[in-house]
């Protein structure tokens, strides 16, 4: 079986990433013995690497280099204005922690808007798609209209959404204000301009964009839990809520890890809705933490303070998730037992 | 509705035991068509909130702009206008040229991304190597990161290769997928491997194998991430802001922000822009949806 493919690979192995140099004779033994302890799997690294080369040198160049790039700028002083860059150490890190600092109060105040639109997105991100999903799953006529309908605005991309329900929600001529007057309520509702309008408005349009994407994800896992069950169930008497908590919500549960995981990461990284609705306004208040990351870096040149800013929102991500892991481990656990 | 009269311990372990004649429900009953019915209406309700803002839109993108402004809230252009359109086409917003720039963006990109995840995947899936773990841990480990950490550096990367303003800016950095690498590992450790062994044993090499038997037997997971792939690429917003400048490489997702900028009272306009922006995108997803919808609900179920 290795014979044919070994006098394929053979010649290519000279042009893998490690070439064979001088230290020929030493090697071809550490990886004889090697491929004598593990007698099942013949190694064919040249091989191996040439199908990995095209992907590697993307992800070297434009995601392993970029994430130590970027903590070595937020290690120093870097300016593009500047020719050379001096090592600052923490400093980037304990201007941010300093109150009073040039940029600490806006940071802060950024990270709070992130904060404050992840706490009031994700509920409903996860609430809506799941009625919508536990609606799409009865059996019903034009089902797959209805969830083509219901993702559809995904398609359309943030910039095509942000300008939509600007006009829509405009506190003169917007028709939403115009239907509220309609029916008796107020007609002047300052949507994209004034909080807490503004905070419902950025919820209320992340639902009606996204409202599709986790629904079809969830709609795929209740079509995954067996009939069986629920008619287990309904022979021990379940009704509908009784059968929605004892079977659905326990069978989605490996699914709702994951939508619950990617939710709060997409909200927690919320940019274009904040820039194309409210400009981070009133004031700074709807400003997120990306929008402010980018805005300092990318057009204030602050290069080396966005950096660290980037590294702490990171470090605020990585604590979310594994607490939100635990929890989801410990309740698998417990519900196991 | 129904009242629990015993609490039911774990559900379905008693289950394989009971005899089926469950189905035998009686006929619709009053109660149950009078659940229908409320289903029914909930779902069109729910529709009808999707559908009808982009109906708004597409008919105040048909009316003059002096009607827009003076009648927003008359449902029927009047008269029935191209005006905005041809605002659009003529003007120093090139709406069209942003269209084609976002499709030729999704698409090499996409292709980019099922290329390299695919060799790698495949790699990762089947071979032994020295450093597979090292890499393998490596691609899993960047799937947790953030994209924001790579924002900056990224730009000063870009920069210096000269790729400012250019195609390559949006289409490059973004193929670096370690999602989809790691995707189609998961699909290629869970294919059969009775046939690349025959394969094998015929004296067929690794890339024929690869492109012969794997590929193949991965259309549906490479269909998968091309979809995946290309709706991320159609959807950024964040990074095509900061990287193309010239109006004429504007991507549809920044441009139609400029355009809103340029004629921020002037709805119609705006509004034109928007429909040109999202019919075709709509058409298509009309035609290929349920390919689409399955894509993402398996991200779901197997990611």
């Amino acid at each position: 079986m290795a014979t044919d493919t070994d006098s394929l690979v053979a010649p290519r192995e000279t042009g893998a990433p490690r070439p064979r140099g001088s230290a020929r004779s030493a090697r071809s033994t550490r990886s004889a013995r090697a491929a004598a302890r593990r007698p099942g799997g013949r190694r064919r690294t040249g091989v191996a690497y040439l199908f990995l080369a095209p992907f590697l040198v993307l992800f070297l160049v434009f995601v392993l280099a970029p994430a130590v790039f970027g903590l070595w700028i937020s290690l120093t002083n870097w300016s593009p204005f500047r020719a050379t860059q001096s090592f600052v150490g923490l400093k980037n890190y304990i201007e941010l922690f300093t109150p009073g600092s040039t940029t600490s109060g806006d940071f802060w105040q950024s990270m709070l808007a992130t904060g404050i639109f992840t706490v009031a997105s994700v509920p409903f991100l996860l609430l809506v798609p799941l009625l919508v999903a536990v609606l799409l799953n009865q059996r019903i006529r034009a089902g797959s209209f209805f969830r083509a309908t219901f993702f559809a605005p995904y398609v359309l991309g943030v910039a095509v959404i942000g300008v939509i329900w600007k006009y829509l929600l405009d506190t003169q001529s917007g028709i939403v204000n115009h239907v509220l007057g309609m029916i008796g309520l107020p007609d002047n509702l300052p949507w994209t301009v004034d909080v807490p309008w503004a905070w419902i408005t950025l919820v209320g349009v992340t639902v009606w964009w996204t409202m599709g994407f986790n629904t079809v994800i969830i709609l795929a896992g209740l079509k995954g839990i067996s009939a069986d069950l629920y008619e287990a169930a309904a022979l021990d008497g379940a009704g509908a809520f009784r059968q929605f908590v004892s079977v659905t919500l326990p069978g989605l549960r490996q699914v709702m890890t994951f939508v619950v995981t990617i939710t709060i990461l997409a909200s927690a990284n919320m940019f274009g809705q904040s820039f194309l609705l409210t400009k981070g306004g009133p004031g700074n208040t709807t400003r997120t933490a990306i929008m402010y990351i980018a805005d300092q870096g990318l057009s204030q040149n602050n290069m080396a303070a966005a950096s660290a800013m980037s590294y702490v929102l990171f470090a605020f991500l990585a604590i979310i998730s594994i607490v939100n892991f635990r929890l989801q481990r410990e309740r698998a656990e417990k519900s196991a037992s | 509705m129904t009242t629990v009269t015993s609490r039911p311990g774990e559900p379905g372990a008693d289950a394989p035991e009971q005899p089926r004649r469950i189905p035998a429900r009686r006929k619709q009953t009053p109660q149950q068509a009078l659940r229908k019915s409320v289903l029914y209406a909930a779902l069109i309700v729910l529709a009808l909130i999707v559908i009808l803002p982009l109906v708004w839109i597409l008919l105040t993108s048909f009316k003059t702009d002096g009607d827009a402004i003076r009648n927003p809230y008359s449902a029927l252009p009047n008269p029935f206008s191209f005006d905005a359109y041809a605002t659009i086409a003529n003007g120093q917003q090139p709406v069209f040229r942003w269209f084609l720039n976002s499709l030729a963006a999704a698409a090499l990109q996409s292709v980019i991304i099922l290329v390299t995840a695919s060799l790698a995947a495949y790699a990762l899936a089947r071979l032994e190597f020295v450093g597979k773990r090292i890499v393998f841990g490596l691609i899993v480990a960047t799937l947790l990161v953030p994209p924001v950490i790579f924002l900056i550096p990224n730009y000063l990367i870009v920069q210096n290769l000269g790729w400012l303003d250019s195609i390559w800016a949006i289409t490059i950095p973004g193929a670096a997928s370690a999602f989809g690498v790691f995707f189609l590992r998961q699909f290629f450790v869970g294919l059969p491997q009775e046939i690349e062994e025959a394969a094998r044993i015929d004296g067929a090499g690794d890339l024929r194998i690869f492109l012969q038997i794997v590929i193949p037997l991965a259309r549906p997971a490479l269909a998968t991430l091309a979809v995946l792939s290309f709706l991320a690429n159609w959807n950024d917003f964040l990074w095509p802001v900061y990287v193309l400048l010239s109006p004429e490489n504007l991507t549809l997702q920044p441009g139609l922000s400029q355009l809103q900028g340029a004629y921020s009272t002037h709805f119609a306009i705006v509004m034109a822009g928007a429909v040109v922006a999202s019919v075709p995108v709509l058409i298509l997803f009309f035609f290929a949806q349920k390919q689409i919808v399955e894509s993402v609900a398996t991200s779901g179920v197997k990611g």
